[in-house]
């Protein structure tokens, strides 16, 4: 087993595929998927908040489901497949550089202010939808309520899920 | 102008990077550097005998350990005062790592700089710091008992002591046919933005040059703060705020010990070294906000008019007052609101406490203030049994007393004078809006299915746009694109829009050309911060000078190239042209090529303005005497005062008659803060405001035990609401404009949360019948009220009183 | 706010499993879920030397309903429970008290017996698995055995289970016909842990109640099973008195303190949650039977 060159840690490969692409890093085991996704990928889409499950910024999808990344650990994550806020677009079958219903859902209601929390409740409701097409106002709320948002006041957030429920239902995804 | 940007609800500009995970937050920054982590006080107050580090050294992946003893320079000093006041007779401030004595749990003490972070927490875990406990001094009452000291210099635990007062308050309130006193409390809770604080500091030793990044909410000041303490020449230092994730007041403090700790072992190590806040960190070492204890007497007349208004209040200021007493001196002025008592005598004192700081989070000592007046405001209506909306009004500043002057002094030192506002106007609104007049038999209505519902209101008026200044640099490149520059920083309130939306109307070009930064010293040395809802009233009108600039020297360009006066010239979507004769015109990113004559030829436009490319006029220079090259122009907007937003809110509450649960049914906005850039983007900002508005009204707490240990240093038991907790938001605007600045524009940020307490304890004093004189306040709380008023200990309301008898 | 280093060892059997653990002893911890587990190794409140973690373990993934039971396994995650229709028919209880745990987020992902091994009493599912008189699957190297849910809990976060122990299954009892259950808690807000909760369980027959029982979330320190059928049974739904039922309940739980609600408010919700949840509980014992007797 290799160790880390500066730590000393012994190292576990770990291979996931991340939206779409098999990724590859070693790391220790202790090694937070938040942190794996954010410092050994490089995708800094994915935040976090706090670090003890809660606040739902880094809220991934691992094979569909969104799970707390901070409450996982990369070498736990070997084999499945993630997608991360960075994997939205082209989940959702959006042409390259375009963006996902529920991206674009989230900017035509003025639904994120700081943004920081914004990629947990985009994977959120990406799955949410899946499974509830076509919620109420009530319903949206109810499925955004295991996120924190200190900006929004989470009312435009309700609105952008409602609209993401629309944009897809246009786009026939 | 061919379509009106200023007033668009247009979506913002910085969406898609922020949905798409493009954002760059601080800690996507710097990958590679090292990372910081901190030892802290477990304690409140304790003597620091002894550290030993033995033990960390040895951790693999640990690059360096320091303590106070190793910090050199100005950096083994103590952290700057950054805003002095006379009364401010014991200023207190701390030092980077303590040297001798902490202050409160979570002072930083040992800083351990290793390959990463996890490594440099496994390093803290080894060091051991030996204290000696002190006695720990938690709270207002413990402050002003002053049993025990915080600080040996702070006699009394006094960090400050002030006494305003307009008129004789005390013999009007003597005088008066009616007088009554409130005791009030508030309790703490936090800005809390869901991204912490960090900083990434990277030393080019080539270049002895500095650069910082922080998630900040004040570029220009932590430039400078840190180049003073690290003894760096300005210009070898540069600040940049990346994308920040929320601030609401806790990163307008500056430097943090980490702001300076950071970029000087970054010099030392010749490393790029990043710190990043972790969420207990944020409970335990940023800062808090909100505690006071308040002492309101009170004297009216038959119709509620306040003839003498006398408040004492006691502000818990934490461990060390860096930031002044900008908190209670806001609370002492804004506690006036839209009112116009006949006189007015305002005394606080600021408290050293073991606890963490307090220093301003969205609302700055407003929530409390407006507490202070709208629970007495109840009272005189109740005690009248006269409608609390009529009471209001019979104390309103009337639009045409505009501007009315308080005789105070502000938090910006300048005279506390209100420019312009129309109250009655606002209420009118709101009244119409939550049904006010429909009240009674919304009440009986719910009453006849066993429901307990209350309805609570609250004004405020919020000085917005505070000085001293800020700048705006505006530049066409010869391709056309708009370069937009303000120093201040932004933490989601979508300023690469709304400052776009100005220049683009203000300049004639489509807003797609059109790109601000903001928070970058290289960009704009000159700046203040984002602080007090000013980024729209200051930045916002300073851009506009500054694309009133480029347009006027466009258009000269333009009317020399053309041959036509320049009277006779518009620009349209960036094309300067001939009214009436559109054929006649020229690009303005043709006009940024003529603008700048030049040797050299490094594309096609540049061409152009090459010196063999056309005539000239040999008897002047390629420059003219009056001119710069480039088609750029740079303005400062500095406003003479503060100017003054306001808004009025109303909430329905149900109480669960059993279990004391409250459910907010309805809650309604009437805003005012002048001309709208973004009506989207204002609107956004009073929803955040009422759904923090709403956390601090019945949710957050910071609960402190005796011995000063923060209980509740989690999102797990510090209750920031969830969209569950948050109610739907029903909004109205006003637009008074500010005639104190070109645009009419008044701030907007913090508005939304100002009220919301002040709101709430009034709705759930209506639906219980007795008075509430604590907030925030829980369901066993209330229900605790509720057998205190059943046993007799509490007051019923007197209306309650009247309809029972 | 970064967990302590470990030696991680990823079993891809129960045997090995068990065999690590027999090794490392009071050095080891179990990792299936981990959503109670890693909030407490980020804070540091735990460092184990060894994490087992049993994700790759096969088998222990499935729920299997029987006549008797529902039998879980330890890596059912509380999501793939709650939305398995066969289980919610055979054990309603499930369902009900499943929405209750935290998020959907954290559902996704926790395991249902990973919460019972927990033992917290503020878990929902402890409290489920002892109303329905369920039972503890648990191997070891010394072998397999089956703990009684009345046995397996011994305090707060501390249930039975050696350290060399893994709960490989929960079984979940189910109900005669014309059982009634609900679940009801009440929170700060949406999702966090409860003040106060209770599953309530009622049989009818003949539209007369015949048994009562109610366990509890957040008010007695290891989860019991409380008889309510002295003040209920003998009467009809609509007539029974659940105001002396909820009186039975206040004078039984024990709740403590905290810096959310003081004991005796937990008491008082108590009392209120058993008046408003024991009718549901009976009504739906009355349409339980009818679908019964319909569908018979």
């Amino acid at each position: 087993m290799t160790t880390h060159p500066a730590t000393g840690e012994a190292l576990h490969t770990v291979s996931v595929v991340v939206n779409g692409g098999l990724r590859t890093a070693q790391v220790p085991a202790r090694r937070l998927l938040s942190d794996f996704l954010r410092h050994d990928l490089g995708l800094t889409g994915t935040h976090v908040g706090c670090e003890h499950g809660v606040c739902g910024a880094c809220t991934v999808l691992v094979d569909g489901a969104p799970m707390r990344s901070c409450l996982m650990f990369a070498v736990s994550a070997e084999g499945h497949e993630i997608t991360t806020v960075e994997g939205l677009a082209a989940r959702s079958g959006a042409a390259e550089g375009d963006l996902g219903p529920v991206q674009q859902a989230f900017i035509d209601s003025h639904g994120l202010q700081c943004g920081f929390c914004t990629p947990g409740f985009l994977t959120t409701v990406t799955a949410y939808l899946e499974s509830n097409p076509d919620p109420t106002p009530d319903e949206a709320r109810e499925a955004i309520s295991g996120n924190l948002c200190r900006c929004t006041g989470y009312q435009n957030i309700v609105t952008a899920v409602c609209r993401a429920a629309e944009l897809i239902e246009e786009r026939g995804i | 102008m061919t379509t009106k940007l200023f007033g668009a609800p247009i979506t913002r500009r910085e969406d898609p990077r922020l949905v798409s995970g493009n954002g760059k937050y601080l800690d996507d920054l710097g990958a590679g550097a090292l990372a910081a982590a901190f030892v802290r006080s477990p304690y409140a107050h304790a003597r620091i005998v002894d550290i030993d580090v033995s033990g960390a050294l040895d951790v693999e992946g640990v690059v360096a350990i320091y303590t106070h003893e190793d910090l050199d320079g100005a950096v083994a000093d103590r952290l700057p005062l950054l805003i002095p006041h006379p009364a401010l007779t014991a200023p207190m401030v701390a030092y980077p790592l303590a040297p001798t004595h902490v202050k409160h749990v979570g002072e930083p003490v040992v800083m351990v700089v290793a390959a990463d972070r996890y490594v440099a927490e496994d390093a803290c875990g080894r060091i051991r710091v030996d204290y000696e406990q002190l006695p720990p001094v938690v709270g207002v009452e413990a402050a002003r008992a002053a049993t025990h000291l915080v600080h040996e210099e702070a006699p009394g635990n006094v960090a400050a002591h002030l006494v305003q007062e307009v008129g004789d308050a005390r013999a009007a309130v003597a005088a008066a046919p009616h007088r009554l006193e409130l005791d009030l409390f508030i309790d703490r809770s936090a800005s809390m933005p869901m991204e912490g604080k960090g900083v990434l500091a990277q030393w080019n030793a080539d270049d002895q040059m500095m650069r910082i990044y922080s998630s900040t909410q004040t570029a220009t000041g932590v430039r400078a703060s840190v180049a003073a303490k690290l003894g760096l020449p300005l210009a070898k230092v540069e600040c940049i705020a990346p994308d920040i994730g929320g601030g609401f007041g806790a990163k307008i403090m500056h430097p943090w010990a980490e702001e300076v700790l950071v970029p000087w072992a970054a010099r030392r190590l010749n490393r790029d070294v990043k710190w990043v806040e972790d969420r207990r960190e944020h409970f335990i070492s940023s800062t808090h906000e909100r505690s006071q204890v308040q002492h309101v007497e009170v004297g009216f007349d038959d119709d509620g008019r306040v003839l003498g208004l006398d408040v004492t209040f006691w502000h818990d200021n934490g461990a060390y007052t860096p930031y002044g007493i900008i908190v209670p001196i806001i609370t002492s002025t804004q506690l006036l609101g839209p009112y116009k008592p006949g006189a007015y005598r305002v005394e606080f004192f600021s408290l050293y406490t073991t606890t963490v700081i307090v220093t301003p989070y969205r609302g700055a000592g407003r929530p409390q203030g407006v507490y202070a007046m709208e629970r007495t405001m109840d009272a005189i209506a109740d005690y009248l049994g006269k409608d609390r909306a009529d009471v209001r009004s019979a104390n309103f500043i009337l639009p045409e007393e505009m501007p009315y002057d308080h005789g105070l002094l502000f938090q910006d030192g300048r005279p506390y004078k209100y420019d312009s506002g129309d109250f009655p106007g606002s209420l009118a609104k709101l009244k119409a809006l939550v049904g006010w007049d429909e009240w009674a038999d919304y009440r009986a209505a719910a009453e006849a299915e066993g429901r307990r519902v209350g309805l609570g209101i609250g004004c405020y008026v919020e000085g917005t746009g505070v000085g001293p200044y800020e700048g705006g640099h505006v530049q066409v490149e010869t391709s056309g694109r708009v370069n937009v520059a303000t120093g201040l920083t932004t933490q989601g309130q979508g300023h690469q829009t709304a400052f776009a939306q100005i220049v683009a109307d203000e300049l004639g070009v489509p807003i797609d050309d059109v790109y601000v930064t903001t928070g970058d010293t290289r960009k704009m040395a000159y700046a203040v911060g984002t602080f007090a809802s000013r980024a729209a009233v200051v930045s916002g009108n300073a851009v506009a000078l500054a694309a009133r600039a480029v347009r006027a020297k466009a258009l000269r360009l333009a009317a020399n190239a053309l041959e036509v006066d320049e009277a006779d010239l518009e620009i349209v979507d960036g094309i300067v042209r001939v009214v009436g004769s559109p054929e006649s015109a020229i690009p303005l990113g043709t006009l940024s090529v003529l603008s700048n004559p030049l040797r050299y030829a490094f594309d096609e436009a540049a061409k152009a303005a090459t010196q063999f490319a056309g005539a000239a006029d040999f008897s002047k220079p390629p420059v003219a005497d009056d001119e710069e090259p480039g088609l750029e122009g740079r303005d400062f907007f500095s406003p003479t005062q503060s100017t003054f937003a306001n808004g009025m809110h109303a909430a329905i509450v149900e109480t669960d008659p059993v279990t004391a649960e409250i459910t907010i049914l309805r809650y309604c906005v009437i805003h005012d803060c002048g001309n709208l850039i973004n009506p989207m983007i204002v609107e956004g900002q009073v929803h955040g405001g009422v759904g923090q508005g709403v956390g601090g009204a019945l949710y957050e707490r910071m609960v402190y035990d005796d011995a000063g240990q923060l209980l509740n240093a989690s999102f797990m038991d510090f209750l920031m609401p969830y969209a569950s907790e948050v109610p739907h938001v029903e909004t109205d605007h006003l637009m008074t404009p500010s005639p104190l600045n070109p645009l009419g524009v008044k701030g907007a940020g913090e508005a939304g949360c100002i009220p919301v307490t002040a709101v709430i304890a009034s709705a759930i004093e209506d639906a219980e019948g007795f008075p509430i004189r604590s907030m925030p306040i829980s369901p066993v709380e209330l229900w605790e009220l509720r057998r205190r008023h059943a046993a007799g200990e509490l007051p019923s309301l007197r209306r309650h009183t009247a309809a029972t008898s | 706010m970064k967990p302590s280093p470990f030696e991680y060892h990823a079993p891809r059997s129960i045997d090995a499993a068990v065999a690590v653990l027999a090794e490392v002893g009071h050095d080891g911890k179990v990792l299936a879920g981990g959503q109670s587990l890693i909030p407490i190794l980020n804070m540091r409140l735990a460092s184990p030397a060894h994490l087992v973690d049993i994700n790759r373990v096969s088998g222990l993934d499935t729920v299997e309903v029987t006549a008797e039971h529902v039998r879980i396994g330890a890596l059912v995650r509380h999501a793939q429970l709650e939305h398995h229709d066969g289980a919610y028919a055979a054990q309603p209880l499930l369902r009900q008290a499943l929405l209750n745990v935290a998020h959907p987020v954290i559902r996704n992902r926790g395991t249902t017996v990973g919460s019972i091994a927990h033992a917290d009493p503020s878990g929902e599912m402890p409290s489920v698995l002892v109303l329905t008189a369920g039972v503890v699957e648990a191997t070891s190297v010394r072998g397999t055995r089956e703990i009684p849910a009345a046995e397996f809990f011994l305090g707060p976060l501390e249930s039975c289970l050696a350290e060399d122990e893994v709960a490989t299954a929960v079984r979940f009892g189910r109900f005669s016909p014309g059982t009634g259950t609900a679940f009801q808690e009440i929170a700060r807000r949406h999702g966090d842990y409860a003040l106060a909760g209770m599953a309530a369980v009622v049989t009818v027959r003949d539209g007369v109640i015949t048994e009562a029982g109610a366990s509890f979330v957040s008010l007695t320190a290891t989860p019991d099973i409380l008889d309510l059928s002295a003040a209920l049974a003998g009467a009809t739904p609509e007539d029974a008195d659940y105001a002396a039922a909820a009186a039975l309940v206040r004078d039984h739980v024990d709740p403590d303190a905290d810096i959310h609600a003081s004991a005796e408010y937990r008491r008082m919700l108590a009392g209120a949650i058993a008046e408003r949840l024991l009718p549901v509980a009976a009504r739906r014992g009355i349409r339980q039977r009818s679908e019964q007797e319909a569908t018979a």
